[in-house]
Parts: C-alpha cells; sequence; structure tokens
C-alpha cells in the first residue's frame, strides 16, 4: 500500500504524461489539457474539497510554523511579527522543565515498550492455544472494548479505582492492613498507572495484528510438526513465533517511530502539578506553555522541535521496514 | 486441532492458557464493573470504601443528581450533534477524493498522494493549529469542530486502496451504460466498498464520539461542549467542592457515585453499537494496518 510504489509501478504511464506537461507546452499540448479537463472535470471537482481542506487545515498551520523563529504577537499576526532566529530554541534548551518533559517523553515511550508492546504478542499467541470457539470470541470481545472508551473516561475510571478515600485499589490494600496510599498525587506512581492503564486499555486491541498474523501461518507446518510428535509448547516457539517475527518487527518499528507521540490526552487527565517531575511530557508542556499561558512563539518551537525528531524517527522506521518487508509501511 | 489428538501436556497447556486469557478478560472488565456498582450504591458506603463488586445500600440517587443537570442534557446532545455531523462531513470529503486519488486518469496523481500522505509524518503541532483555528474564526464554533477534523491522511489512504483494488471490468460496464464519474462512484463503488466505508464510518463515529481535548480548548460557551468535556468539567469539580461533600452527605451521593453515574451514562451507547462494529473493525484495522 505504499503511495510511490503503486503510483510508480502502475501508472508510470500516466505519470509520464503529467511529467510532460511541466515542460514549455506547445499549443498542442495546452489543448490537449484543456481536453483532459474537459473529459476528467468531475474526478478534479470531487478532490477539491479535500485538497482545499488539508491546505486550510493541515499546511496552513505550516506556514504558522514560523513563528517559533519570531517574536509573535496577537496584534502583528504571523507574517507581521518580527523575526529573532532561534531565541526560542535558545530559551528552550535553557529550560529545565522542558528538558524534563523529553526526558519524561522518552522515558515513558521506553517503558511502554518493554511492558506495552509484548502484552498484545502475548495475548495473541494465548488466543492462538485457546480451543473453545465461544470462549475464546467472549473474552475477544470483551478485551478489544476498552480500546473503544474515551480516554476521559479511562481517567475518570482510573482516578476513582485510585482514589484515597473511595478507591477500591485503597480498599484491597486496607484488607492486608496496608496504609492507603494517594496514588495520583505521588511521582513514582504516576508512570506505573499510566503504562499499566495503556495495557489495560490497548493490549486486547493490539492483539488483531497478531493475530491475523498467526492465522496466515501454513498449516502444513503445524501438521509435519505433530507427525514428529511436537507439542503444541514447542510449536509455539519453533512454528507460531518465528513465522509473526515479521510483523512483530514491523510494528516494533512503528512503535519506535512514533516515541515522540505519548497520548498526551490522557496525561493531561491523569497528571497534576505534584506529578509534573515524572509525568510532563512534551506536548503537555506545549499546552501548558502554549495555549495556557500565550507563549505561542516559545510553545510552538518546542512543537516544531517535537515535530522534526518525530519526522526522522518515522522516516528511519520506514526505511528499516523496507528492509524487513518488500514494501514500506506507506 | 483436536482436543482428542492432545497429549496431557498439551492439554495441560491448553487449560493453563485459557485460565490466564479467563483472568485478563476479567481483570478487563472488573473496572466497569466495579463503576456500575459505584453508581447504584450510597455515598457513605462509596467513601468509606464499601463497594467492591455490588451496589452497596442501593440507590438511584446520583443518577438522579445528573438527570436533573440540565448541563447533562445539552452536552448530550451535543455530542450527538458532533458524532452525526463530524461522521457525515467526513464521508463527504473523504469517499469523493478517495475515488479521485485512485483513478489512474487523473493527472498529478503521484503528488496529490504525496500531499494528503505527508501530514501523516510531519504536524504542524498545537500551537499553530490553534492560531489558524483563530485566525479562521471558528474559535468556540460547533461547525469549526465538525469541519476542522473531518479529514485524516489514514483514512484517505485506506478507502483509495479499497477503491483501486476494485476490478477495471465494473467500472467498464457502468461507463458502457453511459455513467459519469458521480454515477460510477455511487452506484459502482460506494456498494461495491460497504466494508471500507463502514470501517471509515466507524472510526469517524468512535473518534468523535470520545473526541475531547481540542473540544476542551477550543469551546468556551456551556452549551457547545460534548459529554466528554462536560464528564470531565464535572470529575474535576466534584473532587474538590467542599460545597459539594457537604450537600450530597444528606442528600445519599457522592463525588465518587455521580461520577461513576456519568460515566455509565456515556458508556451506554457504546455498548450498544458495540456488537454491530465489531465484525467491521477486525477486518478494518488489517485493511489500514500492515500490509506485506
Amino acid at each position: 500500500m505504499t503511495i510511490q510504489e503503486d503510483s510508480s509501478s502502475r501508472n508510470s504511464d500516466v505519470l509520464a504524461a503529467f511529467e510532460t506537461e511541466d515542460q514549455p507546452a506547445s499549443g498542442g499540448r495546452l489543448e490537449a489539457a484543456i481536453d483532459h479537463l474537459r473529459r476528467e472535470w468531475q474526478l478534479y471537482l470531487m478532490l477539491l474539497p479535500m485538497v482545499i481542506w488539508f491546505i486550510v487545515f493541515l499546511y496552513k498551520p505550516m506556514y504558522g510554523l514560523q513563528i517559533a523563529f519570531k517574536d509573535y504577537s496577537i496584534f502583528r499576526g504571523i507574517a507581521g511579527s518580527p523575526w529573532v532566529g532561534l531565541e526560542h530554541f535558545e530559551t528552550l534548551f535553557a529550560n529545565d522543565q522542558f528538558l524534563r518533559a523529553i526526558k519524561n517523553t522518552v522515558t515513558i515511550s521506553a517503558l511502554n515498550l518493554l511492558f506495552g508492546f509484548p502484552a498484545p504478542i502475548i495475548l495473541a499467541l494465548m488466543f492462538n492455544e485457546v480451543l473453545h470457539a465461544s470462549y475464546k470470541r467472549t473474552a475477544q470481545t470483551i478485551v478489544y472494548l476498552p480500546h473503544f472508551i474515551s480516554s476521559v473516561i479511562i481517567a475518570g475510571i482510573v482516578i476513582t479505582a485510585f482514589s484515597p478515600t473511595a478507591g477500591i485499589v485503597n480498599t484491597i490494600m486496607g484488607w492486608f492492613g496496608l496504609d492507603p496510599v494517594y496514588f495520583l498525587t505521588q511521582p513514582e506512581w504516576f508512570r506505573p498507572i499510566f503504562i499499566g492503564t495503556g495495557i489495560w486499555q490497548e493490549a486486547g486491541f493490539g492483539s488483531i495484528v497478531f493475530l491475523a498474523a498467526i492465522a496466515g501461518v501454513n498449516p502444513s507446518l503445524y501438521e509435519s510438526a505433530v507427525v514428529d510428535g511436537a507439542n503444541r509448547w514447542q510449536m509455539m516457539w519453533k512454528i507460531t513465533i518465528p513465522s509473526i517475527l515479521p510483523t512483530i518487527l514491523i510494528m516494533l518499528i512503528i512503535r519506535i517511530g512514533n516515541i515522540m507521540e505519548v497520548s498526551f490526552e490522557l496525561v493531561i487527565l491523569l497528571y497534576q502539578p505534584a506529578t509534573y517531575e515524572t509525568a510532563d511530557v512534551v506536548n503537555t508542556w506545549i499546552y501548558r506553555q502554549g495555549l495556557q499561558s500565550g507563549q505561542y512563539d516559545l510553545a510552538a518551537a518546542a512543537g516544531l522541535f517535537n515535530a522534526v525528531v518525530a519526522f526522522i524517527l518515522v522516516m528511519t522506521a520506514n526505511t528499516l521496514s523496507r528492509r524487513f518487508s518488500r514494501t514500506s509501511l506507506w | 486441532m483436536n482436543w482428542n489428538l492432545y497429549s496431557r501436556g498439551d492439554k495441560f497447556f491448553a487449560i493453563v492458557v485459557s485460565i490466564l486469557i479467563g483472568m485478563f478478560t476479567v481483570a478487563t472488565l472488573y473496572p466497569f464493573i466495579y463503576i456500575a456498582a459505584l453508581s447504584f450504591s450510597s455515598g457513605f458506603a462509596a467513601q468509606a470504601g464499601k463497594v467492591v463488586l455490588t451496589p452497596i445500600d442501593a440507590t438511584l440517587e446520583a443518577y438522579g443528581y445528573i438527570l436533573k443537570d440540565p448541563q447533562f442534557w445539552v452536552s448530550y446532545r451535543n455530542t450527538f450533534i458532533y458524532t452525526i455531523g463530524g461522521t457525515v462531513m467526513s464521508l463527504a470529503f473523504i469517499i469523493p477524493g478517495a475515488y479521485a486519488l485512485s483513478r489512474p486518469q487523473l493527472k498529478g496523481r503521484r503528488f496529490f498522494n504525496l500531499f494528503i500522505a505527508f501530514t501523516m509524518w510531519f504536524n504542524a503541532g498545537l500551537i499553530p493549529f490553534f492560531l489558524n483555528m483563530r485566525d479562521l474564526n471558528l474559535l468556540d464554533s460547533m461547525f469549526g469542530i465538525i469541519l476542522a477534523f473531518a479529514v485524516n491522511a489514514f483514512n484517505v489512504i485506506l478507502l483509495r486502496n479499497f477503491f483501486e483494488a476494485i476490478p477495471k471490468s465494473f467500472e467498464e460496464a457502468a461507463r458502457m451504460d453511459g455513467a459519469n464519474d458521480f454515477q460510477v462512484l455511487w452506484k459502482v463503488f460506494v456498494p461495491l466498498s460497504k466494508p471500507a466505508i463502514a470501517t471509515i464510518t466507524l472510526f469517524c463515529i468512535v473518534s468523535r464520539w470520545n473526541g475531547f481535548f481540542w473540544a476542551m480548548v477550543l469551546l468556551q460557551s456551556e452549551d457547545k461542549i460534548p459529554l466528554q468535556v462536560f464528564l470531565r468539567h464535572t470529575i474535576s469539580n466534584l473532587s474538590d467542592d467542599d460545597e459539594f461533600a457537604i450537600v450530597q452527605t444528606a442528600a445519599g451521593f457522592s463525588a465518587e457515585t455521580v461520577t461513576a453515574a456519568i460515566i455509565v451514562c456515556s458508556i451506554i451507547p457504546v455498548l450498544i453499537v458495540y456488537p454491530f462494529i465489531q465484525k467491521y473493525f477486525e477486518k478494518g484495522i488489517l485493511l489500514g494496518g500492515v500490509k506485506e
């Protein structure tokens, strides 16, 4: 499903026709272009609204990114504000809170990779071993569900469950004689709760991709393994896991490519000043500096930095994944 | 695999795995049961941490408290408007756009595809997007929310790929009957692409129903906020509102039970549609996911 490869391989003749149009057009070419438009205008009419939408809502903000290099004032506007060069970036990299946010982003992503990434794989491997079809079906239906629940509700559930007075977690700790803990105000508890919540919400849904990969394994491999007297445990390690390894690798590369993307909506909902120390990520910092404190230019500079790093990571991930599969991710 | 062919070791393995799956499933489900139980419990029981699995001192006071709040109904209505309006808007942009991109006769196809895919890799970020919305005069606008989040590259590419895979002969047959592009799209491609369109519709509905962050940032008027923002306001207000703490002691509900009741009310529509959408998202995630 790559854009580059699809369009270049299947439609090279069309592209050739398009590219020749860029050359100085003789009257014949211009006529041909007009003729083409007259025949195919409906196609361009269909495309137009979507293209305008992309320009207005996604590309125009990219033009607005220039405020990262300007002393932006609302009254002068984006174009009218004076340039200040790299001043905002110097401020950023001298700002302890911003540096902490970068550190937290990378740490949370790394922990998520360590604990959150294997979870759906293990789940898919286990689902594959469940024989009872309706039991499996019911379990799947339930574990996919949290993916569809909004982060506000997820946060509401977490806040309620970890509440120091009424929360179930402290109630259960009370049964064992432990003192109540106000989890959400303690920096050392933020990451375990955040990552645990992520696993609870996404492990089930994430297993779909791996289950599909497992379904694609050639059944004759298992049949001959049975003939050789292999048991299910051995088949899992010797057949299933090696067979889905390409999928695992690609999903791993995607995750690494998205390392700057911590689901900051959930962070905003779960953190508080007491836990900024371990919880504040780049996007939440940008949100507070820019949208809450109105330091648009500085926050935009932080956003640009984040976007460039993310872009490089995603491109690297895409290049890497080309090596593992015949096509790229896109 | 046949159970009877399993060795004793394999049977043991299968049973252990089934138990582990069962435990994970229960762990997934439990928080919902806990919240439901809490929503039907009395405020005293909730605050004393007595609620574990079933309602304690069962009461409907918490539901009474929110259902009487006109703001709850306003934001519920708004969420329906955002979900339906937003999904219709998305489809209106994406279906014709993806069709055009899937046609080989479209010139500049490579450019347009890259133009759209680039937005998946590079994003201007929160601040420029917000300032752009302000410049467009779309702050605190319901229409602004519906329009500004109508399209995303992933859905366009998913549908375009689906359209590209439709055999040429279908289009040619329609052309022979004198159909133009709009007719080919509407009478041939849309009916043939029901699974892909259903998948995109599902993605749109879910993201609209759950949408929170930008609604919180962009909307100021109480009569425009969706349910998720109302829920957030309620949760954060209740937990540090001393006056509420005094009132509720007499009334039989608490911040916890009210929060739980709102959560239940906003999950119910998701639970109702969930069984219908399940068959689509399993296919859909694979349509748009990794393809080798």
